[in-house]
């Protein structure tokens, strides 16, 4: 029987350790090699401090690396007003990389910025490797033919000290998405069509293989864009198979192997695709002609709708649970059921985030602007780029000029309000068009309600100052 | 890692589906540094109001729900980010076992690592559950982790699954690091031969 894409990255990584009495204690359980450990400053230093209670070292620093994202500001970068408790954590992940060995780009590196945007930037992420990071989207490297999944933070430390993971095999899904996309469909809109019609656990305990001539067409941003959100429909992690676009991202990035051992690795990566008889433990098809720009309504990502649909109302659940939850997020969101998003109005709009915020996002809002203003009733539209390289790039295209110009505030790298942990947050009750992966309840701010939509409908939105068809300003 | 052997306590219910680890743990909380102390934000949102005091709306500031170690929840309980404060923060808060229909697969994992139990358990049971505890809200359960059953206060008695090596770690409260660092001479030859 022929191999899945993920049977064949999972299958090298699986660590013989079958000499050993105690193997039998892991049943079907696996030690799974980790070739690639991203570190960011929340979720690790109590893996650090575990390291050095029990007097462990980091096993491969070369093979660990490290950011500032979470919490960093997005402007006055080295303002000592910063809030303490961000710098303790900043400075703590300093101290820690240093004595650890570990290598770091700190907010002054020029190559910081958010870990999912600066893996595949700097040529860590690569196809075949594992890849963990104590983060949930970590999914988004599977976009280059990586298995990669986020960790908690006990797992973090296990990673650092044996460069290892006791690990269960996940069930296999493949995603295939039929026929290409209208004019104005966004990787965002596939992704998002998808969870909404698996729900926020659909894919629990699976793998995602994305397929089908729709993600054959997406560029390499749009790609990392739907693996990004594969943890939002529960799934332990999303892939999808390199081929020469993959090779062409990758190729001369600064930790991408060079001469021989490039050759070498591609080798390898040829192969890395599922074969024609491979079975997998379940298969969807996605109908694509078929998929509008998408909005979120509700406090979770599968409370999704086209933009021209109604807003659901809590008679038309099929259960108890589902009527509650529906009524409890229109409440939450102070929606009116029978309403279409087109009617609501927004009074923020955020760009960014490890989901929107490549190159290519840029150039998508941009694009919308045509040299018109933000709408007066929008207070504020934050473009946050997912990483100093990406802002450099942006300078140069001469995007931030038509962003300012419109009214939008440039700002400098980092997670910004995607979580809000640094200053960018929104206040109770205000309504937000956001380039995003998550509209929980307080997600962006206590009391904040979070649309999510792509890059060129949270830009139409800041310039209508509400949501807008997309596809009737293209 | 404390072991858990056995565990009675009355159930503090949460009938909300998808939960989600921001709201177990809202991210202003995060900046700690520390493995402890993240108890009192647990819930922050629901259990206080916007100036700061108690909802007394909610199941968990109730009194006769206080002092419970179980928590009752409904089907995908911890989605969301995989932030482990949210597990940090039910343990220190007080909770040692978490029910549910289903669990999100790394808040799930993340469990483990600390010591929760977190019990899945057919749907019908958990909301038999939900209901005993309305009529009887300080009825007391007792848990074996052992024997995999948890009797109820009339008597009756539910077993669940749980994952035979979880099962021992919890018992024993062993550290997963020793044991994956016996196999270091493996893991050593896998380098050699590895590409990356
Ligand atoms: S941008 Fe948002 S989702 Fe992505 S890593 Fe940062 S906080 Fe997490």
């Amino acid at each position: 029987m022929g191999k899945t894409l993920f049977d064949k990255v999972w299958e090298k990584h699986i660590v013989d350790i079958s000499t050993h009495t105690e193997a039998s204690f892991l049943q079907d359980k696996k030690l799974l090699y980790i070739d690639l450990h991203l570190l960011h400053e929340v979720t690790s230093p109590q893996a650090f401090e575990g390291l050095r209670l029990t007097n462990r070292k980091v096993r491969r620093a070369d093979k660990t690396f490290a950011t500032m994202d979470h919490n960093v500001p997005t402007k006055n970068r080295n303002n000592p007003d910063l809030d303490p408790i961000s710098i303790k954590q900043m400075n703590y992940l300093k101290t820690n990389c240093e004595e650890f060995g570990v290598t770091l780009f700190d907010i002054n590196s020029k190559d910081n910025g958010i870990v999912h945007v600066i893996g595949p930037e700097l040529g860590l992420t690569l196809p075949g490797k594992t890849i963990v990071c104590g983060d949930s989207h970590t999914s988004t490297h599977g976009a280059f033919g990586a298995l990669a999944f986020g960790i908690g933070t006990s797992e973090v430390e296990h990673v650092l000290a044996t460069q290892c993971l006791i690990q269960s095999r996940p069930k296999t899904m493949r995603v295939n998405f039929k026929g290409g996309p209208a004019p104005g469909i966004t990787a965002k809109d596939l992704v998002l069509a998808l969870i909404g019609k698996l729900g926020t656990a659909g894919a629990t305990g699976y793998v995602l293989e994305y397929a089908g001539e729709a993600i054959k067409n997406l560029s390499m941003e749009g790609r990392m864009t739907v693996c990004n959100m594969s943890i939002e429909a529960g799934a332990r992690a999303g892939m999808i198979a390199p081929d020469e676009k993959t090779f062409e991202y990758i190729k001369d990035t600064r930790y991408a192997p060079k001469g021989e051992k490039w050759d070498e690795a591609m080798k390898w990566w040829q192969t890395l695709k599922t074969d024609d008889d491979a079975v997998f433990d379940k298969e969807i098809e996605v109908d694509v002609p078929t998929i509008s720009p998408q909005v979120t309504w509700g406090t979770s990502p599968d409370m999704v709708i086209d933009i021209s649909a109604k807003i659901p109302s809590p008679a038309e659940a099929k259960s108890e649970a589902e009527k509650n939850s529906i009524a409890r997020a229109l409440e939450y969101m102070n929606l009116e059921a029978g309403k279409t998003m087109a009617d609501v109005k927004i009074d923020k709009v955020f760009i960014g985030s490890c989901t929107n915020s490549r190159i290519e996002d840029l150039r998508e809002a941009a694009a919308v602007i045509k040299r018109r203003k933000k709408a007066e009733s929008v207070k504020q539209v934050l473009i946050v780029p997912g990483s100093y390289n990406i802002k450099e790039q942006a300078e140069k295209e001469g995007l931030d000029k038509i962003f300012t110009e419109a009214g939008f505030e440039w700002r400098e790298p980092g997670c910004s309000m995607c979580l809000a942990m640094n200053d960018d947050v929104l206040e109770p009750g205000e309504r937000c068009a956001s380039t995003s992966n998550r509209n929980f309840e307080g997600r962006q701010g206590k009391q904040s309600r979070t649309h999510l939509v792509s890059a060129p409908m949270a830009a139409a939105a800041a310039i209508h100052g509400h949501f807008v068809d997309i596809r009737n300003e293209i | 890692m404390k072991p858990f052997t056995k565990l009675e306590s009355n159930i503090c219910p949460l009938d909300i589906a998808n939960i989600d680890t921001d709201q177990i743990i809202p991210k202003q909380f995060l900046k700690r540094i520390e493995r402890t102390g993240f108890g009192q934000y647990l819930f922050y949102d629901w259990r206080f109001n916007a100036d700061g005091v108690e909802n007394t709306e909610f199941n968990m500031n109730k009194p006769e729900f206080r002092n419970a170690k179980i928590l009752l929840a409904s089907e995908n309980f911890g989605c969301g980010s995989s932030r482990e404060h949210a597990p940090w923060a039910l343990l220190d808060y007080g909770f040692e076992v978490i029910i549910a229909p289903s669990f999100a697969d790394i808040f799930f994992n993340n469990c483990f690592q600390n010591g929760i139990l977190p019990i899945a358990l057919p749907d019908e049971k958990v909301k038999e559950l939900f209901e005993k505890v309305k009529t009887a809200p300080e009825a007391k359960i007792k848990i074996d982790l052992e024997n995999q059953k948890i009797a109820v206060s009339d008597g009756g008695e539910i077993s669940f699954d749980i994952d035979k090596n979880r099962k021992e770690k919890l018992l024993k409260g062993i550290d997963d690091i020793g044991f994956t660092l016996q196999f270091l001479s493996s893991i050593e030859s896998f380098e050699k031969q590895h590409l990356f």
